[in-house]
């Protein structure tokens, strides 16, 4: 059983449950992916697939690479990955997979690189209330407070939250439910959102946790 | 890329919508699952306005019940709005009715749109 597969942010958009309720839903182009390569247990020590997604034109990959592709007969791709495989089904390089193989599933784990924030400040990074905004305040709206004591142990601890820069980072929504898998445009709807703008990369997984609640 | 999105979109909405304007009075039908048994609810009263577009396009109706205004907002695509009836149409120069709120009585009323008349204005 193949574990994930790769896709594309599409966007958000809304889908009508029968009882008339407006469920959020994201878009996600899946695949098809191709199999670049196949790691066995004999020659890698381990099972995994590496998968291509998306066309990129051959003059823009560096040579090793264009042979990379080549021996599995397959275009130059521009998002590659090695997703986990229990190295059950008969797969090859070149193979395409699509969204069908998670046709029965009902929750996902979607990984991608967060929005970019650029420099901000501990209230949006972190979540920090801020100073009061009245009763004599000086400029003390948005700060953070203090970052210590003093005397001892007369240094700033590491990992203290301080203001930097936020996003564009990998990050992992799990347990997202499947709304519809659509298998003639390549799609799936996931609800709620996932990290990322619309048409960047995204990995999409089996999920592994255990649903909490229903 | 976005054009899947148009198309999920589209797939979902009514193919026919009954037209309506603000100001129009109706009877909205929904269906209300209640445990196992469906049942159609009607809402009859004036269309104080109609927001947003496409999928997401929502009307609100304003009703008084026992003395006390009631308002519901409908999604026009929402598969539990089985029917929307025009009992009578209303001849109004806002697009949204909300001055209805603050009014009681006699005053709530909406004149009724002369038939032939906005045809000829045409």
């Amino acid at each position: 059983m193949v574990d994930a597969l790769l896709g594309k942010k599409v966007g958000m958009t809304g889908v009508y449950t029968e009882a008339g309720e407006l469920v959020p839903v994201t878009v996600i182009r899946l695949g098809p992916c191709v199999v670049i390569q196949v790691k066995t247990p004999k020659k890698d020590g381990y099972s995994a697939l590496q998968l291509g997604f998306e066309d990129r034109k051959p003059k823009n990959v560096s040579k090793p690479l264009r042979g990379h592709y080549a021996k599995a007969n397959a275009a130059p791709k521009r998002f590659l990955r090695e997703v986990s495989w229990d190295g059950e089904d008969d797969l090859q390089p070149g193979a395409a997979l699509t969204a069908e193989i998670f046709a029965d599933q009902k929750r996902v784990d979607v990984t991608g690189v967060t929005k970019g924030r650029g420099f901000q400040g501990v209230v949006k990074r972190h979540g920090f209330a801020g100073g009061p905004k009245t009763h004599g305040q000086g400029n003390h709206h948005r700060t953070g407070g203090s970052i210590g004591q003093s005397a001892a142990p007369s240094r700033v601890f590491k990992g203290v939250k301080m203001p930097g820069r936020m996003g564009g980072a990998r990050q992992t929504i799990r347990n997202l439910d499947v709304v519809r898998v659509d298998k003639e445009r390549d799609a799936i709807l996931v609800r709620g959102q996932v990290p990322g703008p619309n048409s960047g990369y995204v990995v999409v997984r089996r999920a592994t946790a255990k649903a909490s609640g229903s | 890329m976005a054009k899947l999105i148009t198309d999920i979109e589209n797939e979902q909405m009514k193919q026919e919508i009954p037209q309506f304007n603000v100001g129009d009075t109706v009877q909205v039908h929904v269906n209300i699952s209640e445990r196992e048994r469906q049942r159609v609810h009607v809402f009859t009263g004036i269309v104080i306005s109609r927001k947003g577009s496409g999928l997401r396009e929502t009307f609100t109706v304003r009703r008084i019940v026992a003395g006390e205004g009631v308002e519901r907002t409908f999604p026009i695509h929402s598969p539990a709005i089985t029917a929307i009836k025009v009992t009578r149409s209303g001849s109004v120069r806002r697009a949204k009715l909300y001055y209805l709120r603050e009014r009681v009585g006699k005053a709530t009323h909406v004149k009724a749109k002369q038939s032939g008349k906005t045809k000829s204005a045409k």
